[in-house]
């Protein structure tokens, strides 16, 4: 490999990790990104000198494929809502693991003969990355409604590790055989294809965002493994980085989530198991536009809870304006978020940071939870389990021991809430029924507007 | 082909280094870093590049195409979507 290929990759690789450095830091996220885009690009540009490529014909391929690529995640990138941004990622991750498969596939079938470590580290990254490509795609058709079964039948889980273990042996064999494989590498892909939809098919909609983690992981993992093959060291660095720090993320998500990973992907969820849960006591007690505004305008400290539900109803620009209402007359008002409010960590931020609110007066569950029983007021807003408190006294609950925010010690909680179903995990919401609880029933964005006129003329 | 000793080297500091970059990050950052380390995996790219760029067949071409386009899309769509989230991030203070 010439110099200036090397070391432009040596470039990629360090603009990649002081990139993801910088992105782990709110006030230096911009220019991480640009980091990292610009050693994107710089690896991008030089491999069209990469010794390797030959023919005009295969030139011409690479920059239709190229193209087309580019365009259509341009186009779709450009134009997805904020809050569709969880199946967006599983989509283009899922587009990696697919490429990292195809490499794979090129290289295992290709005239140049590997060494049986070298074909080991292919094929790994081959069923790591078909798998993390399928199950992608399952997973964003299941966030976008594409897909709106859940897949269970007796014995699933047996019968995916007997895919699996298919699989794997048909790893082995195509290893160990002289040529390419021929028919069994196609079996191979076809049947990874398969485990990556029968293992993402059976996991829940609320589980989704820990799994598309989970993939995004493998997808580098796999990225890396084919960087090995390749000998390409900018793709062994990137994919191995986003590898670690990937599973990193989902432990993270998960214990947020308290949802430890073998449950999410071995175990179902808000199905079946209701029944037992203990009775629900008091009533459900509604309240107007009106009172609740003045409840807010003349209190010392609100504190709100957004949630998906906000999100959906697009309540956010709305919440902003009711903040800056109330700041005007000196209440102080905190936006407190559970960690996975959203439909993933971090992403209520990114919808309230869209509708402008800075984010120095978000705070998250463990830096805020104190200060609830000073609160005058803890206005919820389309956030169901994360505020229910059967997670801290029920263990029969299948939420039990989720930290939840602690939105039952504040003096007053208004519900803003369409309707009066449960929440995502089909558990009643004791909130609901606590005497300092006031139901503001509606869509979000609707109430707030009166909120805010309410608030105006006080 | 990278072989042995040197390998696992690269494997384990590249480990180490994602695993120490993502150990600080509030949670605030979740999102956008997720996204942000999908774009970085898009440098597969590259391999794909390689990959269809020694096809000798018109089956290796078929497959090498798809790579490419699958990882360009991955790398452009991963880098629009981070971009786009952390535009939005600002302090009441202003500036970024």
């Amino acid at each position: 490999m010439s110099f200036i290929l090397s070391a432009s990759y040596f470039a990629a690789a360090v603009l990649f990790i002081l990139g993801l450095k910088r992105m782990s830091s709110p006030v230096t996220a911009r220019g991480g990104i640009l980091w990292a885009g610009v050693g994107m690009l710089i690896a991008t540009l030089i491999t069209f000198l990469h010794p390797d490529i030959h023919g005009a014909g295969n030139y011409a391929l690479m920059i239709l494929a190229i193209g087309i690529g580019s365009a259509i995640a341009w186009w779709t990138a450009k134009r997805v809502a904020m809050t569709d941004m969880p199946q967006m990622i599983a989509l283009y991750n899922g587009m990696g693991g697919g490429s990292a498969a195809a490499i794979a596939a090129v290289e295992l079938i290709g005239g140049t003969p590997l060494n049986t470590s070298t074909k080991t580290i292919a094929v790994l990254g081959a069923l790591i990355g078909t798998v993390a490509f399928s199950g992608s795609m399952v997973a964003f058709g299941k966030l976008q409604g594409l897909i709106r079964k859940t897949f269970r039948f007796n014995g699933q889980q047996l019968s995916n590790m007997a895919v699996f273990a298919v699989t794997v042996l048909l790893g082995i064999g195509i290893i160990y055989s002289a040529g390419s494989g021929g028919f069994a590498l196609f079996l191979f892909f076809v049947l990874a294809l398969a485990f990556g939809i029968l293992m993402t098919l059976p996991i829940g909609g609320a589980d989704m965002p820990v799994v598309i983690s989970l993939f995004n992981a493998l997808t580098g993992l796999a990225v890396g493994f084919e960087g090995f093959v390749l000998g390409n060291p900018a793709m062994m660095i990137a994919g191995i980085v986003v590898g670690s720090s990937g599973t990193l993320l989902t432990q993270l998500m998960a214990k947020a989530m308290n949802r430890p990973l073998t449950n999410v992907l071995f175990s179902q969820f808000g199905s079946a198991e209701e029944g037992a849960q203990s009775e629900v006591t008091g009533a459900l007690k509604p309240i107007e536009a009106p009172d609740a505004a003045i409840m807010m305008a003349f209190a010392e400290k609100v504190l709100i809870i957004p949630g998906y539900g906000m999100a959906v109803a697009q309540a956010q620009h709305k919440i902003w304006e009711l903040t800056q209402l109330l700041q005007e007359r000196d209440v102080k008002v905190k936006f407190a978020i559970h960690p996975v409010a959203g439909r993933m960590p971090g992403h209520m931020n990114v919808l309230l940071a869209e509708a402008g609110v800075p984010y120095d007066v978000i705070y998250d569950l463990d830096e805020i939870n104190n200060e609830f029983a000073s609160a005058d007021v803890a206005l919820v807003i389309g956030a169901n389990d994360v505020v229910n408190p059967i997670a801290r006294t029920d263990p029969e609950s299948p939420i039990y021991g989720m930290p939840i925010l602690n939105a039952d010690e504040a003096k007053n909680v208004i519900v803003i809430k369409r309707g009066q179903g449960a929440g995502f995990s089909g558990v009643e919401n004791h909130l609901f029924y606590a005497d300092n609880t006031r139901m503001l029933y509606g869509d979000g964005q609707k109430m707030v507007s009166e909120l805010i006129s309410q608030t105006k003329e006080l | 082909m990278i072989e042995g000793f040197v390998a696992l080297y690269i494997f384990m500091l590249a480990a180490i280094t994602g695993y120490e970059i993502i150990s600080k990050v509030p949670v605030i950052l979740h999102t956008p870093l997720m996204s942000g380390s999908n774009f970085v995996h898009g440098i597969v790219v590259v391999g794909a590049m390689v990959a269809l760029g020694h096809a000798n067949t018109g089956l290796e071409q078929l497959i090498g195409f798809l790579a490419v386009l699958l990882g360009a899309g991955n790398a452009v769509g991963g880098y629009v979507v981070t971009e786009r989230m952390l535009e939005m991030f600002k302090s009441s203070k202003g500036g970024k």
